[in-house]
């Protein structure tokens, strides 16, 4: 890729980027989500949030206690047709941009209680539009973190220019790889999956 | 007090009400009639040597097979069990009191099975009455305020009925 010729004609310290960009980056790096667990997988979004996995890292650390100062939905836990209601009503009550993740299976799809369950909303896509999925039962810390690098990716792509008066179409975000990491150990099987992850 | 004092004990009191006692099962029980619920209940509560001051829990059991072929083998007919599990924190005893009801008053689906509700004598069966009213559908005549607890007030249908069908739609989100 060729240097922009503005490159390197300036002092040090001196950083050329587009609105768009930094419009981008400074969404990304604070996306603030909602204290908002509704099951299991929050005790999960809350290890992600404490120190050891420090969801922080992503400027994602500030969980807000309404849905008027958040950007963010992690959906974590089963939705019942009860609680659908309000899922919705916290989504609507989100100020624009908002994004959804889903986590965990219950979420994702309804989960173990997708046959026999007659109170489990078979999937929280019934009721608000999500933006990642994070499937799991419930999903590790890591995953989690996952789907937020894929949501900072999707902010990422977010397109405000307008060429020749129609606006650009948002890019959508590409996984940077494909989540299959290779054994250590080679071909032999994992047994002490424990020693892998540290 | 052996069991087969206490049965003398409870038939002498109360008869016919008491249909069946089960004292060699691991949850020692007995089985009494609808009406006489109330009075039982208040006088395995207040009886001297008794005592029974806690109310675990209340269940209803559904014994029903949806499927004709089952049903025809199975050894019951259909109907409802409602299962009371009582304490007493000073004797340290337990106590299983259970009441048999059909599946529908008269027989006519849709018209919920009565038995008196036992709020009065265990205020803690006030939520175990909603609980088992808005899951199973019986009855509770004479609670104070018996509406459904768990699921939504709007919401049609006894869940954990063997034959409750889940509901396709439930305020614009798809149920199956």
């Amino acid at each position: 890729m060729t240097k922009p010729w503005i490159e390197g004609r300036f002092e040090e310290n001196v950083v050329f980027t587009t609105l768009e960009q930094a419009i981008n980056w400074a969404q990304q790096s604070s996306i603030w989500p909602m204290t908002f667990g509704l099951a299991c997988c929050a005790i999960e979004m809350m290890a992600a949030g404490a120190s050891r996995y420090d969801l922080d890292r992503f400027g994602a650390g500030a969980f807000r206690a309404t849905p008027r100062q958040a950007d963010l939905m992690i959906v974590a836990g089963t939705v019942t047709y009860k609680m659908a209601s309000r899922v919705r009503r916290l989504y609507n009550m989100m100020p624009d941009p908002k994004y959804v993740i889903a986590m965990g299976a219950c979420t994702v799809g309804g989960g173990p209680y997708f046959k026999y369950g007659y109170h489990v909303v078979k999937g929280v896509d019934l009721v608000v539009p999500v933006d990642v999925y994070v499937p799991g039962c419930p999903p590790r810390p890591e995953a989690l973190l996952e789907g937020l690098m894929r949501i900072q990716d999707k902010i990422k792509g977010k397109r405000i220019n307008k060429r020749n008066g129609v606006r650009v179409e948002d890019e959508l975000p590409i996984p940077h790889h494909s989540g299959w990491v290779d054994a250590p150990g080679g071909d032999a099987p994992l047994t002490d999956h424990q020693k892998i992850t540290g | 007090m052996s069991g087969k004092q206490f049965i003398e004990r409870l038939e002498k009191r109360f008869g016919d009400l008491v249909a069946r006692v089960e004292l060699e099962a691991i949850d020692p029980w007995i089985e009494v009639e609808p009406g006489g619920v109330v009075e039982l209940c208040r006088y395995l509560r207040d009886a001297e040597d008794l005592r029974f001051n806690y109310c675990n829990s209340i269940c209803v059991v559904d014994y029903f097979e949806p499927d004709a072929k089952k049903a025809a083998k199975t050894a019951w007919s259909p109907h409802l069990e409602v299962v009371y599990h009582l304490s007493s924190i000073q004797y340290k005893t337990t106590l299983v009191v259970k009441v048999m009801l059909p599946r529908w008053k008269d027989g006519v689906p849709g018209q919920l099975p009565e038995v008196p509700s036992v709020s009065g004598i265990w205020s803690t069966a006030d939520w175990h009455e909603r609980e088992a009213y808005d899951l199973s559908g019986v009855w509770f005549t004479g609670h104070p305020n018996l509406q459904r607890i768990l699921c939504p007030e709007d919401w049609v249908g006894y869940p954990l009925r063997k034959d409750y069908e889940m509901p396709l739609e439930y305020h614009g989100i798809r149920g199956r």
